[in-house]
């Protein structure tokens, strides 16, 4: 246990770091790491070395939770056995002096010693207690302890030994189980899951494959081209922000009106909302963030329709300030590209900032530049940013909805048609999250009845004296917790017996052990 | 006056009558004490006598010229755990008793008006968050001491209470309003709901931990000074950090199984809202740790030579966990739980 304590309390220690510093894989920033290591040169490959922008990856975060486990297993085990044969043995024979236990009470009755016997018995048996009736118990031959007996005669005894809360054990042993089960969940997860993310314009189409996707990580031995195969069109994205008040522009809702066919052709419609995923085939898609793609339509020096629809613009802000870039590779003469922001409510008072983040009074402002976009030189760009070496910038205009920018020297027009909105959608595949909520269940449920179930053993002892009418009988109760035995259970067995009238036959009462009663009489 | 001024009134009315209890827990602390002194000098007189023979307002603690402040605190705790274990209390207990009973519905009235004029569970934002949590903490205490005596407790109660009240309409307080999408969810229902009653019985527990600590090296004191073998004191005042013992492993094992379904309903939840049920997010790292603590302090309560002061520490280092959860988590560190309006 020592082992456990002192595990527990480094496994607290070690999970610290990972909230305080930036993690990879795991904050919802994925900038926020590279942003740190700028921030703090010195320091951060240490911190990278050891592991601490990724501690809940690390082998020592991984080593103190196994060892953990390991411990847990090598004491676990050998209580199962333990219980396994506490359960099929007898309860122990009950202890010379009762009186030093808890709930200890004593009393004389007027009944056969084989009748209260049976019915302490019964009423425990009903209890739902083990019982074990000892007729002639080897009592330890310290005579005395009831202050009464004259010495040399005898006295006849019998014991009934009672143990109840083995679910106790059970649930204790299910708990820590459980724990070594949901360690298969997570690992499920980790293992065969993946993680996707998309973004999506209302109109837009998504294939589920692993290239469509804007971002893939799929775990190491996912099955990328076995993707459960369907497709979604974002129809439209209804939004709401709080249009006064303390609150103003805070989200109130966001609702993705999506169409999803699956691999046997059938159609569906539905909506995507927070809290509301679409779940197809155990692959599920959640609308994780939103924005705004601003159409427009891009003629050429020629006034052929080069470019025509909705682009993403990236929000940089909570009132959707949005910056994004329209790339024409198609454009003759030349190239053509456009860096743009996006403002949602652009007021002439607000300067280069939104307003508010629904669409009040948007604004397009657009920068264009004519020459090589620098697509074919083989290295991936970001559909985010313009590569500006081979680019000069021939105009800059701020537009409304409707308005065109005409391009000078006849390279062309771009004309803001509207605005389209688009979803961020976050893609899992976890197929170890049934496994793991199965585990969570088993550990709240083993958790809760080894709290609170109590384990305790009940002593029942009758004794008879030759000289003396009636038995005198004593009762206590051993509780095997930290916390003591609840009284119900002997209060109610005293009530019991205390009713037994003196010359009740053992064939009157219905609830009697037969057999222990014959072999007592 | 509509339903969401009343809340905001009930809540200003709650502290009015917190602060009162505060008040009279802590004459009646400075009555016992003084009359613990002036008891010990004249050992001879009756207990009633003893009792009643101190005004609090004629003798308060804080100018008591002799000792120095450790033994200010010690003699406190010491004459508010001699409550706890007596079979009656005083009056003024009593009355404060009454006092924080009532506060706390109050209380628990102003939390179920801002429901109403909110029209959703009044737990949306850090605001109400810290108006249900005191009223949480005090029903703990209210509904924990008909089972525990754990009366001598109150003061702490009150005082805390305040703080977090005090903190709500200072610096948190935020008006009626809708809740951002992300939140509305029946799950923020069940699992706040879930992380607000195992906090409340939490506090209770540390507070007992702590008074346990304190009480258990003044016995420790007294013993090495009066040269009296522990064991053999009998019904000395080693009964009583036992009591306190006993009072904060039975509401950490209430509150244990509370807190690992508030966890696990939170991983459900946010499974439906984010894609993961697990992702290591600042709140939930530190959930995890304040599970791992409080589970270390029930291993430490079944493992010989750890039982009492050092199981009490992880109890305190549970709660200290448990209490960065809400106040730090928000304020210092980002992460998807960030939106709850600090």
């Amino acid at each position: 246990m020592r082992t456990a304590v002192a595990l527990l309390g480094l496994l607290a220690f070690a999970a610290i770091p990972g909230s305080v510093l930036p993690q990879r894989n795991v904050a919802t920033d994925p900038a926020a790491v590279p942003q740190f290591m700028a921030e703090h040169p010195r320091i951060s490959p240490w911190l990278d070395r050891l592991g601490l922008f990724e501690v809940y990856a690390s082998p020592w975060f991984a080593a103190t939770y196994g060892l953990l486990l390991v411990s847990m297993t090598g004491c676990v085990l050998p209580r199962c056995v333990r219980l396994w044969r506490e359960a099929r043995a007898e309860p122990p024979k009950a202890p010379p002096r009762l009186d030093r236990f808890e709930h200890h009470r004593e009393t004389s009755l007027d009944a056969p010693a084989g009748v209260v016997v049976a019915q302490a018995a019964a009423t425990l048996r009903g209890r739902g207690y083990r019982v074990v009736v000892d007729s002639e118990p080897d009592a330890p031959c310290t005579t005395g302890e009831t202050g009464e007996a004259v010495p040399g005669q005898a006295k006849a005894r019998a014991e009934v030994r009672a143990e109840k809360g083995y679910a106790r054990e059970i649930g204790n042993l299910a708990f820590h189980l459980s724990l070594l089960v949901l360690l298969v969940g997570v690992a499920g997860g980790k293992l065969f899951g993946f993680e996707g993310r998309v973004a999506l314009a209302e109109g837009d189409t998504f294939t589920n494959v692993a290239s469509s996707y804007d971002a893939f990580t799929p775990a190491s031995l996912a099955d990328v081209d076995g993707l459960t195969p369907f497709s979604m069109t974002l129809e439209e994205l209804e939004t709401a922000f709080a249009p006064t008040g303390p609150r103003t522009g805070e989200p109130r809702k966001f609702d993705a009106q999506v169409t999803y066919r699956t691999e046997d052709g059938a159609e569906a419609s539905t909506s995507i909302a927070p809290n509301q995923p679409l779940d197809v085939d155990g692959t599920k898609l959640f609308l994780s963030g939103h924005g705004y793609a601003p159409r427009v339509t891009v003629r050429d020096g020629k006034d052929e329709t080069v470019f025509s629809g909705p682009v993403i613009f990236l929000p940089s802000d909570g009132s959707l300030t949005s910056d994004g870039v329209i790339k024409v590779p198609n454009a003759k003469p030349t190239q053509l590209g456009f860096e743009g922001l996006f403002l949602p409510t652009g007021t002439p008072m607000g300067g280069d900032v939104s307003q508010f983040p629904g669409l009040l009074a948007p604004r397009l402002d657009l920068v264009a530049y004519s020459g090589d976009l620098s697509m074919d030189t083989g290295v991936p760009q970001s559909v985010y940013s313009l590569d500006k070496t081979s680019l000069t910038e021939i105009e800059s205009q701020s537009l409304r909805i409707g308005e065109t920018m005409r391009l000078p020297d006849g390279a062309g027009s771009v004309t803001f048609d509207g605005v389209a909105r688009f979803g961020n959608f976050q893609v899992a595949y976890d197929p170890g999250k049934e496994i793991a909520l199965a585990a969570a269940v088993l550990l709240l449920i083993g958790l809760t009845v080894s709290l609170t179930v109590r384990r305790r053993r009940v002593w029942v002892r009758v004794t008879q004296y030759p000289d003396r009418e009636g038995v005198q009988v004593e009762t206590a109760t051993r509780s095997l917790t930290r916390r003591s035995a609840p009284s119900e259970d002997t209060d109610k067995l005293m009530q019991t017996l205390n009713r037994l009238a003196p010359d009740l036959a053992p064939d009157l009462a219905p609830d009697l052990d037969p057999e222990a009663v014959r072999s007592l009489s | 006056m509509n339903i969401a001024a009343l809340s905001d009134n009930l809540v200003a009315l709650a502290i009015g009558i917190y602060a009162v209890a505060f008040t009279v827990y802590a004459a009646d602390l400075a009555k016992a004490r003084t009359g613990a002194r002036f008891g010990a000098r004249t050992r001879s007189t009756t207990p009633a006598a003893v009792t009643g023979s101190a005004n609090p307002v004629d003798s308060p603690v804080a100018v008591d010229p002799d000792g120095p402040p450790e033994d200010v605190a010690a003699p406190d705790v010491n004459s508010l755990l001699d409550r706890s274990d007596r079979s009656d209390l005083s009056r003024t207990a009593l009355i404060a008793g009454r006092l924080l009973t009532i506060a706390c519905g109050v209380n628990i009235a102003a939390v179920v008006a801002r429901g109403v004029a909110a029209g959703r569970a009044p737990w949306g934002n850090m605001y109400e968050f810290a108006m249900v949590g005191a009223a949480a903490i005090a029903t703990a205490f209210v509904v924990g001491s008909r089972r525990h005596r754990i009366e001598g407790l109150g003061i702490g109660v009150a005082g805390l209470v305040l703080v977090c009240l005090g903190l709500a309409v200072t610096v948190l307080y935020t008006p009626v309003d809708a809740l951002i999408p992300v939140l509305n969810s029946y799950w923020m229902v069940i699992h706040v709901a879930a992380a607000i009653v195992a906090g409340g019985v939490f506090t209770i527990a540390a507070l007992a931990s702590g008074a346990f600590l304190i009480q258990r090296r003044r016995e420790r004191a007294n013993d090495s000074t009066s040269g009296i073998d522990a064991t053999s004191r009998g019904t000395g005042t080693g009964l009583r950090s036992e009591t306190l013992e006993r009072v904060s492993y039975g509401l950490i094992v209430f509150a244990f199984p509370i807190w690992t379904f508030a966890v696990i309903a939170g991983a459900v939840w946010a499974e439906a809202a984010w894609g993961r049920y697990w992702g290591w997010d600042p709140k939930e790292t530190w959930a995890f740790i304040t599970w791992v603590l409080y589970a270390a302090y029930l291993h430490a309560q079944s493992t010989a030579g750890w039982r009492g002061t050092r199981a009490a520490w992880f109890s305190l280092l549970g709660y200290a966990a448990f209490l960065f959860n809400f106040v730090g988590v928000n304020m210092w560190i980002s992460g998807l739980h960030s939106y709850a309006g600090v």
